[in-house]
């Protein structure tokens, strides 16, 4: 598996760290209640199929990335900035 | 038909021609009392034992595939009860319990072999933490041995003790765990199962649930609706997959975890031996070859195979503990789809929804607690209340602040 870093292009794998699901982008108000941080901290949409998922280049340039990929073929699908995607967002 | 050494014998005699296949192949009916998904071991186990111990009629066990055709046919076969929190360890030394009776009492070899395994040591404070744990397994009914070096050296002395990381100065010992014919059990389970009337349905995917102001009424399936009054789910791999058309996100992610098997050799290896410190562990199968793996390759995945870099890793580890093993070449490795909880412990619950019951998030733990997992999910099914041993594995434990974290790594799930 190869990723691409927005910042350094196609890299290995073994270069990235895996962090999880990109959940992480909306995370919730700090008031929003015992049940949306439970359902945020914990539950997992867990798709056979597209998911987004947050890596960092880790033995590169260190920058968080957004990898849209597919878990049941591991083709990578598109990265992308986590500063970028969450700009975006909001 | 029961199997007997007398049996053998006579078929032997007369041409092996009076075996009958050891459970039927049924249609599914319209409508059972306990409807089952996942004919993997846990699934199989399941209704073997709400039929034989908790006395249940009308059973179905769905499958999507062939049965044991999951994670049942991709382990690396190891039992053990070397647990450290009371969530934990009384369930798995009540697994291993089981493992014990197993074959008497399915009148099935699943050849149970009670090799030992033995977790290596390689500083003071890995000591502590096993010592520790072996205290806690004691005081949970389980066996526990601590071996130092030269107890190690007589039993393995082929490993590498000098090694300037990880020089081995000690083992923790649990003689009653070993291996187990993983295909055996999901046969073994099965036949039983047949046997005390349990409708065993393959090819027949779950296309979804029929749910009615909160009430489970029955599944769609690839063969029709099939109406239940109780549906336990045991897909562990996929239960994500399966939650969701209930309309349940759950705390699980699906991830790859590889295994490898070597050429067969003559017997080298008595026990297993487990090298925590540079994630490999091995044993060698009856056939010869030497089973090992390590890690995930640590990103979710539903495919069945992984990555280069934890082939490299996983030898790495094999290398620096076991130097002999770099002579012997791979035959085949594979991988398979584990449920990874945000704990790293598993579930046995009620769900939210009335008549719809979950087993999973069996991390890479499933093989070992496949008859407890199948005793305790019956006995939830059954009488509606956990099993004294499985008293903590909630979905909701996260909520009410009762997670079983054995290895304190918090919520990532790739990291237990």
């Amino acid at each position: 598996m190869r990723l691409k870093c927005p910042v350094c292009g196609e890299r290995d794998r073994r270069e990235f760290y895996y962090v999880g699901d990109a959940v992480a982008l909306a995370r919730p108000d700090p008031d929003a209640g015992e049940a949306a941080w439970d359902d945020y901290v914990h539950n997992r949409d867990n798709p056979a199929g597209v998911t987004r998922d947050l890596w960092q280049h880790e033995a590169g340039c260190a920058a968080w990335i957004v990898v849209t990929r597919n878990t049941v073929s591991h083709e990578i699908l598109e990265t992308a900035l986590a500063a970028d995607v969450k700009r975006a967002m909001s | 038909m029961r199997y007997s050494g007398f049996k053998v014998i006579k078929e032997a005699l007369s041409g092996h021609k009076g075996w009958k296949p050891a459970w039927r192949e049924p249609d599914p009916k319209p409508h059972y009392d306990i409807v089952i998904i996942g004919g993997g071991g846990h699934g199989l186990a399941t209704a073997h034992y709400l039929a034989k111990v908790y006395k249940q009629k009308n059973i179905a066990v769905i499958e999507k595939g062939w049965i044991g055709g999951g994670n049942v046919g991709r382990n690396t076969t190891i039992i053990r009860s070397n647990y450290l929190l009371d969530g934990n360890e009384p369930f798995y030394e009540f697994s291993l319990k089981l493992w014990e009776g197993l074959e008497q009492d399915l009148n099935y070899n699943a050849m149970v072999s009670q090799r030992g395994i033995m977790n290596l040591i390689h500083s003071d404070a890995q000591r502590d933490a096993f010592v520790r744990r072996g205290n806690a397994m004691i005081l949970n009914g389980a066996d526990a041995e601590y071996l130092n070096e030269a107890q190690i050296r007589k039993e393995y002395p082929f490993l590498k003790f000098d090694d300037q990381r990880f020089p081995i100065k000690g083992g923790l010992a649990q003689r009653r765990g070993g291996t187990v014919r993983h295909d055996a059990v999901a046969w073994g389970y099965a036949r039983s199962a047949d046997s005390h009337g349990v409708d065993i349905i393959q090819n027949c995917e779950v296309t979804g649930f029929k749910i009615e102001n909160g009430v489970c009424k029955g599944i769609e399936t690839s063969r029709g609706f099939i109406g239940a009054d109780k549906v336990g789910c045991a897909v562990a791999g996929n239960s994500g997959r399966l939650m969701g058309m209930a309309g349940m996100r759950l705390p699980i992610e699906s991830h790859v975890l590889q295994a490898f098997v070597s050429e067969g050799l003559k017997p080298v290896l008595p026990g297993v031996i487990t090298f925590g410190a540079g994630h490999f562990y091995v044993s060698q199968s009856d056939k010869g070859g030497l089973v090992f793996g390590g890690d995930l390759d640590g990103y979710n995945s539903y495919a069945q195979r992984g990555n280069l870099p934890v082939v490299e890793d996983v030898c790495e580890g094999g290398m620096a503990i076991m130097p002999m093993i770099g002579r012997a070449r791979l035959l085949r490795m594979w991988g398979g789809i584990m449920d990874m909880s945000m704990d790293g412990s598993p579930y046995i619950d009620k769900t939210h929804i009335e008549g719809l019951y979950f087993n999973g998030g069996w991390c890479y733990g499933g093989f070992k607690a496949t008859p407890a997992s199948g005793y305790t999910f019956a006995h939830l099914l059954a009488n509606d209340t956990p099993h004294e041993t499985a008293t903590a594995y909630r979905l909701d434990r996260y909520k009410t602040g009762h997670m079983i974290d054995e290895k304190g790594q918090g919520n990532q799930p790739n990291l237990h």
